[in-house]
């Protein structure tokens, strides 16, 4: 299969948010900033690399029976390291995405990734795969987080977009932002698909 | 909250904190099964079931087994293989005992394992450091805060069938501006406690 391809299948042909509709529970909680969005991504991509290479490897002496708890303890010793390498280096993130870093665990993306492509294909696609998985999760993050801070708060990874007059929306901070926000994405990338179609 | 009363946390956790609307726990489920009222009662009845399940077991593997031998950095590990095994337990025990009540829940048991609420149903518990009681009425509070979420949202979809949307609405986009909605309406019970 073709490297570049895989690549950017994950980025922007399938990718998991707006076209697979997969990881929605981080998606939306953790996109209160493009910062939040963009920490929670990359997160969620070195998990998702490291948990692709592993049962790519494995998936000749995992026993198809029992391949979906093994590959959920795979997945959990990845997620508690990166949660560790989190703590210890950057505690301002890990403390304001909190919960959400365990719960990488059942985020469906990294698990259907790990089912539907690395238990049946080789290591080094696997880990292109994951890549491009991992980084098209990650703009899509950063790309609602950013929308989300921009009318909730006036700005972009901290920065002030529309200067001190502006009255932030603060109803895109709170939860019903996420899911507004998410909504009218989903809809414009609809209107463009038929466009170009 | 480590010492809040009973009933505080029972109305916090189904109507302030609601599960899915407020804390975005549990949202796969309920953007994917909550087409029909029916699989949605269904799909909140196998999770009230296997959480109440899961927080008094999860509340004894952290205190008598995690931190008892000082492993408590296996956390996410002990709590998800806990949770999988619970989902396969129940599986078995209900296609044994209740067959009928087996066909009903069957299809959403595996889902379950995948469940983000159950697992942060879980991790929340200890974050709050509650004692068993607490425990075990903030597990109960939580599914029937996430029962009913999906269940009003499954019958505002049923009638979002039939409504005129426009095109590129159609779908999960509506169905997300519906959540936001409703989301809006839960914001209402802030405050309460």
């Amino acid at each position: 299969m073709n490297p570049i391809k895989t690549l950017t299948n994950g980025l922007f042909k399938e990718n998991p948010i707006f076209f697979q509709l997969l990881g929605m529970c981080p998606t939306l909680a953790v996109t209160t900033s493009a910062e939040n969005g963009l920490g929670m991504g990359l997160a969620s991509t070195a998990v998702l690399i490291c948990s692709n290479v592993v049962i790519s490897l494995l998936r000749k002496v995992v026993p198809s029976k029992i391949r979906i708890p093994i590959f959920i303890v795979v997945i959990a010793t990845f997620v508690t390291m990166v949660g560790m390498v989190m703590e210890g280096f950057m505690p301002a993130l890990y403390n304001s995405l909190g919960l959400f870093i365990p719960l990488i665990v059942v985020n469906c993306l990294i698990l259907a990734r790990a089912e539907s492509y690395a238990s049946k294909n080789g290591v080094f696609i696997s880990t292109i795969d994951g890549i491009g998985m991992g980084l098209g999760f990650t703009w899509a993050l950063t790309v609602l987080g950013a929308i989300r801070e921009l009318f909730g708060a006036g700005s972009i990874f901290g920065m002030s977009i529309f200067g001190v007059a502006y009255k932030p929306a603060l109803i895109m901070i709170l939860p019903p932002g996420a899911f507004l926000a998410l909504g009218i994405l989903l809809a414009i990338n609809n209107l463009l698909k038929s466009r170009s179609a | 909250m480590e010492n809040a009363g009973i009933f505080v946390i029972l109305v916090s956790s189904i109507l302030v904190n609601n599960f899915v609307l407020s804390r975005f726990l549990g949202i796969c489920p309920f953007l994917g099964v909550s087409k029909q009222v029916e699989t949605a009662l269904g799909m909140g009845m196998a999770v009230t079931f296997v959480m109440t399940l899961a927080g008094i077991i999860t509340y004894f593997v952290q205190k008598f087994i995690l931190v008892y031998f000082d492993i408590e950095y296996l956390q996410t590990i002990a709590f998800i293989l806990v949770i999988a095994s619970l989902v396969q337990f129940v599986e078995i025990v209900l296609q044994k005992m209740s067959p009928t009540l087996y066909q009903a829940l069957g299809v959403f048991l595996p889902l379950i394992t995948t469940n983000c609420a159950v697992l942060g149903l879980a991790l929340l518990n200890i974050q709050y450091e509650f004692g068993l009681i607490q425990t075990i009425t903030h597990s109960i509070g939580a599914a029937v805060g996430f029962s009913l979420a999906i269940v009003l949202f499954a019958g505002i979809r049923e009638k979002l069938e039939i409504a005129d949307v426009p095109t590129p609405f159609k779908g999960f986009p509506i169905a997300l501006i519906t959540a936001s909605l409703m989301s809006i309406a839960f914001l209402g019970f802030a405050g309460l406690v």
